[in-house]
Formats: C-alpha cells, structure tokens, sequence
C-alpha cells in the first residue's frame, strides 16, 4: 500500500509500452460474428477491466488474448517474454484426484516451501497449503486460484470473473486484494467481469464491449456514457458504488407481486 | 527358471500391472475409462493385419491403437456426437472389423479367445521381450509425461497459458495407452484389457493423499490382482484372464466397501 508503484489514475493507458496491445480484433464462428475489430491495450500497473452484457464475447476476447483462440483478423502484440498469471473462471478438480493446495500451486512452477506460504497469506489464506483441493469453499478456491497465477510472477494478470461464487463481502475483498497485489507488484491486470459497480471501483480504465467496443475511458466517464446506459439500463441510474438489489418480491404470470418464499413450485400452484 | 510356464506368466502379469496400474489412475482421472476400452477393442484389427501382413503382431497393435486413439480425438473435438455415442460405434465397430479381419486370413486358426480374453499362460520368452520391451518404453514414457500430464488433467486452458504443450502431451498419452494394450492382451485380452489399468487405480483412491501415491498404489493393487488370479486359476482350473480381473474386482470390492480404520474418508462437500 506504501510506496505505490502505481500510476495516476488520469494517465490511464498511456503509461509506458503495453504489455499486450490488441489492435482491431475480429473473430468469426460458424458464420457469425462475436467480436468486430475489438482493441485495448494494458500498461505495467494498470488495471483495465472488461464489461460487457451476457454474449458480448468477453470470454471470447479474454482467450484471444491469452493465446488459447486465433482471432479471425487483427492482431496483438506483446512485450517479448512476457509473463502471463492467469486466473480462470472455474476450476473444479474431481474429487477422484487426490491433490492438495500444495500440488495445485506447483503444478507447474516449482516453489520453495516458504514462497508457497508466502503467497498463500498474501491472499489471505494462509493455512491451506495441505488441504485437499475439493475441500475448499468457493471463495477459497478463488483466493487459492489467485496465487497459483501469482506464483510465476507475472508480468501480466489476467482474471475471468475473478469473483464468480463469492459471496458480495467476499467480492469486496477480491478486488481489494488485486488492488494490492497491483500496487506491490507493478503487474498489469487485465479482468474480465460482469459485476460491474464493485469492478468499476477497481479499475483505472473500462473497455464496454458489445461485439465491438462500446465505449472506453476511465469508470466515471464509461458510466456516464449513453452507449453504456443502453447496455447495462439499471446501472446507470445508480452511479458507482456497491449495488445490491434485493428481490423480496416476484412477479407471477399475471403480474402480480408475491413474497420470494411462495415462488418454489408448490406453493405457486397452491394459488 | 523362466521355464517354467507359471513363472513365465507371473513375470508378464507383474510387468504389464506395474505400469496398467499407474496409467489406469489417469484412466480414472481424465474419465477414460469407455476411451481406453474402445481403443482396446480395435487391437483385434492390429492382431489381424500382423497375421495377413506377416509382420510383428505387438507393433502392429501398438500402432492400430494409436491411429485409432488419435483418430477418436479428431472426431470428439468436431462434437457432431455425443461422446459416448461416438465411443459406442467405435468400439464395437472396430471389435467386429477385428473378427471379420481375422476370419479373412487364409489357412489360420487363430484361437480367438486366447485374444479377446487372454493366454498369460502360453506366454514364451519372446513374448516376455516383446512385453518388456512395450512396458518399459511406456513407464518412461509416463515418468517424463507425468507434471505435463497432471496438469493438463487438472485443468487443460490454464496449462495452456502455462505453457504446457498441450497436444504433443495428449499424443504421448495416446501412444502410451496403445503400447499397454498391445503388452496387456496376452495377458488379460483385449476385452478385459480396460479393467487392469481402471479397478487397480480405482481402488487404491481411498489410500492415496497424493496424485503420486494413488498411481503406485495403482500398480501395487495390479501387482496383487495378477498373482491372486494365477493362483486361484492355478488352483481352481478357472480362465487365468478373467481370474485376474475377478481378483482385482474383489480388492476393489473389500477395500471400498468394507469400513477400514486408516483410510482416510474421501466425502467432499
């Protein structure tokens, strides 16, 4: 948190070279078209996150620029020899395999014993290191998921819905930590997300896409954008800030309201 | 002392069980299982070839198997089928290409079911080289494959980004599989083939903390399945393949089912 590494926040984008640069990205299956010339570029230390509605194609864009999907036209370019930490949406091993957080974490990169403790306290999990992978609650796995993409030291790190399965606390203290992991580390960090306002708060730059890219700019200018309003109707009016929304009443076939508890099955047709 | 028939036999059985048994625990994770028992079926068509081709029966298997493990991955990843469908056609398909191609070759009495279920003990010393030789070949092939391996198992995108390469890794495993049925048929035969490398891995989980112990488990759980199935076929007159099997299913049986105070119990929320 001291001596932060950390850009400001008004020289978004413009930092340095980027880490990765995408420049007009196109992908095409089977005929249709997920993503129209799509760029954005992460910077050392910066935080770009991508939002986008269900099927905008940011699972899509995220594999391209991870190398795992050939885009259809455009291009990316890269720092040479750069590192990439990567964080997926959803890991679930089978409980078949007997694996422990230990062999999770080195399953790639071997670590020294004390680096593996050291990084799994830097997510806040320090006690894990021998429990059986499957063991783990959701927000564990993520905080574990974290550190294995910590443990090459990255120059990049790039998450998918880092914060999938947690709970809205939880989702606070993820982005908290990427936050600071940012800062200590002077990674770029490149996140694909859905949870828009807790992201938002995160991030020095927001990529709208939509197929193409809607809008781009920092969180306060993207959530001002019209573009963005259009996509995302109730965000809008709320502005930043944490956005819980509590459904203590659904609407049944007819429109009328009625108490969360009747929705399940049976005590609907008791109606 | 490799005169001996019984000895012969107990020396192929452990050679092909210390390595079915470590591999059948990948078998298990990656959710093989159908995969390997489709593969094995095709070793049939291998056996057929040999004969017409007048060639190395054990080279032509391992590569029979290999075209058609490669060629199962081709068509899984078009995903115009079901899985299992896709593995339902081909290995019964290539099972009766197998007998159809072996009735095909003139003026031979192949004695089939020394094939579809084994012969362990009719095995010579050639064969011993020939099992040797696929065995080892195959063990230090899953040594060097094994981190590569596991962490394609565990999730496959995430060793991609890692650098793992991906494809030349699932090819090392094709070939493997391949080399272990063509070393396992005289053994247990092509249709039991899968039940060797599945139920010795499937049975050492419940003592396994690491994805290590569980494959040497494996192949300890296979050791004792080949030398309970010569013994009981040697003291009972019964069929030395499907004795094995029966061993192996009896382990698996008593140690998963019967409560056991130092195994650890494998519930997962």
């Amino acid at each position: 948190m001291f001596g932060a590494t950390r850009p400001a926040r008004s020289a978004h984008g413009q930092e340095g070279p980027a880490l990765i640069q995408a420049e007009a990205l196109g992908l095409e299956r089977g005929g249709r078209k997920i993503l129209d010339r799509v760029s954005l570029s992460v910077t050392r230390g910066q935080v770009v996150v991508v939002i986008g509605p269900n099927g905008a194609g940011k699972t899509s864009l995220l594999r391209i620029l991870l190398g795992l999907w050939q885009p259809s036209s455009g291009r990316i370019v890269r720092v040479p020899r750069m590192r990439i930490g990567y964080m997926p949406q959803h890991v679930q091993v089978d409980p078949i395999l007997p694996l422990s957080v230990r062999r999770f974490l080195t399953l790639r990169h071997r670590s020294s014993e004390s680096r593996l403790r050291e990084q799994l306290r830097k997510v806040g999990v320090p006690g894990l290191l021998d429990a059986p992978i499957q063991t783990l609650s959701g927000g564990e796995m993520q905080r574990v998921l974290l550190a294995r993409a910590l443990i090459g030291e990255p120059d990049l790190l790039v998450l998918d819905e880092p914060a999938q399965g947690v709970d809205v606390v939880g989702q606070g203290e993820v982005f908290d930590l990427i936050d600071r992991l940012r800062r200590d580390t002077g990674c770029g960090v490149l996140m694909v997300s859905h949870e828009l306002h807790l992201v938002m708060a995160a991030a020095d730059v927001v990529v709208c896409i939509n197929q193409h890219v809607c809008c781009t700019g920092r969180p306060e200018e993207v959530s001002r954008h019209p573009e963005y309003q259009r996509l995302f109707p109730d965000a809008g009016a709320q502005g930043i800030g944490i956005y819980t929304h509590h459904h203590d009443h659904v609407h049944d076939l007819a429109g009328e309201a009625k108490p969360v508890s009747g929705v399940s099955g049976k005590a609907g047709h008791a109606r | 002392m490799l005169d001996d028939f019984v000895t012969r036999a107990i020396v192929a059985g452990l050679m092909v069980a210390v390595v079915a048994g470590p591999l059948g625990a990948f078998m298990v994770w990656r959710r093989m299982a159908y995969f390997g028992d489709t593969v094995s079926h095709s070793a049939l068509l291998g056996v057929a070839l040999g004969f017409l081709l007048g060639m190395n029966l054990n080279l032509l298997v391992t590569l029979v198997c290999v075209m058609v493990a490669v060629i199962l991955v081709f068509l899984q990843r078009r995903q115009e089928l079901a899985s299992d469908t896709l593995l339902g056609i081909l290995a019964h398909s290539a099972l009766s290409l197998g007998l159809v191609a072996v009735a095909f070759v003139e003026g031979l009495r192949v004695d089939l079911m020394a094939y579809l279920f084994g012969d362990i003990l009719a095995v010579t010393r050639g064969d011993l080289v020939g099992i040797a030789i696929g065995g080892g070949v195959a063990l230090v092939l899953l040594i060097l494959l094994w981190r590569p391996l596991l962490a394609i198992t565990v999730h496959e995108e995430l060793a991609r980004v890692e650098g793992v390469p991906v494809l030349p890794v699932r090819l090392g495993l094709m070939l493997l599989i391949a080399l272990v049925i063509a070393s396992a048929m005289q053994v247990v035969g092509v249709l039991l083939i899968t039940a060797l490398m599945i139920i010795p891995a499937a049975t050492a989980r419940r003592f396994a903390r690491t994805p290590e112990q569980m494959a040497l488990f494996g192949a300890g759980f296979g050791v004792l399945a080949v030398l309970g199935g010569i013994w009981g076929s040697f003291t009972h007159d019964t069929p030395t393949g499907p004795s094995i099997v029966v061993a192996a299913m009896l382990a698996f049986v008593v140690l998963n089912f019967v409560p056991w105070p130092g195994a650890r119990r494998r519930r997962v929320p």
